[in-house]
């Protein structure tokens, strides 16, 4: 059963057939899948989709497929934690972590989004596929694309993380790294989509694409026990996620499937690049676009294409956005490693850099429910903090060697020796 | 020699299927009155009822964002490339 009506310029309102077309006609805004909620509520309770295998495919009738799912039966369903050690460091009372950084195959949320543009891309027809990407989305097309036998044409800027050129070769795909920023590479692959029949996820397949991204959202409720929390703490790079979590809490609730207040949302960027963070912050509808300088490369667009529909979902969300610095990023990172043994990216040391700084700002309440979103695994963004964790203690291979060397370490510890 | 304007594909329609065609104007706003003259109905599809920029079209001037120029107002001369291309999502 397909519950897909078709698709609606999220602008002007203007209707399309459920094909590939990804900017209205008219006026050039993205367009949105339409579904058919009186459908869905009929076919999905709490109960049918807690009887589901644990992936993100649980929430099928809500993603833009026809048929049964084929690309990413494995993947979301990730852990939701709660993070007590990390709560008392930020001296608050209740928190949770989202942990996309151990997303099966690829370690980011972005097999969510590839998972379901793959799907539809084959059911379209499409014999390849292609992105543009800041490193994660690489990953995951060129991963998912393998298992699914698609022909991979990846575009990234050539300055990516060693960890993520690697963890796309693998799965030999066709990676081509253009010289410039993601904006560059981005502005290149349009042209490159208006002249072949690809299916780039990002570009002509997005609002599929887009749509599973929601996942996200609808896993943190289910996983609250059927809850709203108060408060979510976001990444932004396109502006495309902190949407469709917005977007994922509206519909569970028109479903009946969780109630309450809607959750304030707050939008996380490094101020080395942080386009959609000013917006907001000047509560204004235009996006000035920058020139992105920042560690963490997964964040930095520096021409967000949702940066209008994010600053709008924050601010009717009654919430805020902040920056931090490239060493605020990477103290973050090392406190999350420290307090709750999760190794995130820069992406990570983002988020929660920014939610600590919402919290002592008096932003974020320390007694209401928190969610932080973990988005991508540290092991694939090592390079800003190679020198920033210290280094193993040698020794030789004796016990002499080794309490000699960590004398003063081991007469602080209470040994048992 | 004129000035090559890349046409995204939503907008071929209106210029018989071309994905480049050749345009004259001493700055950007001119160059869109130009080409709407020559395929009419693309300014309206590109700028909103106060003859600005939709929120959603990015124009590029030989690869630079006019944005980081000086908008509509950005110098264009013989042999420039300029693309029109809708926002585009991140990944």
């Amino acid at each position: 059963m397909s519950t897909m009506i078709g698709l609606k310029c999220r602008e002007c309102g203007r209707v399309y057939p459920k094909e590939v077309v990804f900017v209205c006609e008219y006026c050039f805004s993205s367009v949105e899948v339409e579904y058919d909620y009186d459908a869905i509520r009929r076919a999905l309770t709490r109960e049918v989709i807690a009887s589901r295998p644990k992936s993100l495919w649980r929430y099928r009738e809500l993603l833009p497929i026809e048929g049964d799912p084929t690309v990413g039966l494995f993947s979301g369903f990730t852990p939701l934690i709660r993070a007590n050690r990390l709560a008392k460091a930020l001296g608050v009372d209740e928190l949770y972590l989202k942990d996309d950084s151990v997303s099966h195959p690829t370690l980011s949320f972005k097999d969510r989004v590839v998972s379901v543009a793959l799907t539809r891309a084959k059911e379209l027809g499409f014999d390849t596929v292609a992105c543009a990407s800041t490193g994660n989305l690489a990953g995951s097309v060129s991963a998912l694309g393998a298992r699914s036998s698609l022909n991979r044409y990846i575009f990234i800027p050539a300055d990516l993380e060693v960890g993520k050129v690697i963890g796309s070769l693998i799965y030999k795909p066709n990676l081509v790294a253009v010289e410039g920023t993601y904006d560059d590479v981005n502005r290149l692959c349009a042209e490159i989509g208006s002249k072949y029949n690809w299916a780039f996820v990002n570009i002509n397949i997005r609002p599929y694409y887009a749509e599973g991204s929601k996942t996200y959202g609808y896993e943190i409720a289910e996983q609250l026990g059927w809850r709203i929390p108060r408060h979510i703490v976001v990444p932004c790079a396109g502006g495309s996620l902190i949407t469709k979590i917005g977007k994922a809490f509206k519909e569970f609730k028109l479903l009946g499937l969780v109630d309450g207040d809607m959750p304030t949302l707050y939008a996380a960027q490094a101020t080395g690049c942080a386009p959609i963070v000013n917006t907001i912050r000047e509560r204004s509808e235009i996006v000035k676009p920058v020139k992105p300088n920042t560690i963490a490369k997964s964040l930095a667009i520096g021409n967000p294409a949702d940066g209008y529909f994010a600053t709008k979902a924050v601010l009717d969300s009654g919430g805020w956005a902040d920056s931090v610095s490239d060493d605020e990023i990477v103290e973050a990172m090392k406190l999350l490693g420290e307090t709750e043994g999760i190794f995130t990216e820069t992406a990570g040391g983002v988020t929660l850099g920014v939610a600590k700084k919402l919290i002592e700002a008096g932003r974020i309440p320390r007694n209401e429910s928190i969610v932080i979103c973990i988005t991508g695994n540290g092991l694939k963004t090592q390079e800003p903090i190679l020198s920033r964790v210290g280094a193993p203690v040698k020794i030789k291979a004796s016990l002499a060697s080794f309490e000699s060397t960590l004398g003063e370490r081991l007469a602080g510890e209470k040994c048992r020796a | 020699m004129a000035i090559t304007v890349r046409i995204p594909t939503p907008l071929q329609r209106l210029t018989n299927g071309q994905g480049e065609v050749a345009c004259e104007g001493k700055n950007v706003s001119d160059l869109l009155g130009d080409l709407d003259r020559r395929y009419p109905g693309v300014k309206e599809r590109i700028c909103d009822e106060t003859g600005k920029l939709r929120r959603f079209v990015n124009v590029f001037v030989n690869e630079e964002d006019i944005r980081f120029l000086q908008g509509d107002q950005t110098a264009v001369k013989d042999g420039d490339e300029v693309s029109i291309i809708p926002a585009i999502a991140g990944g």
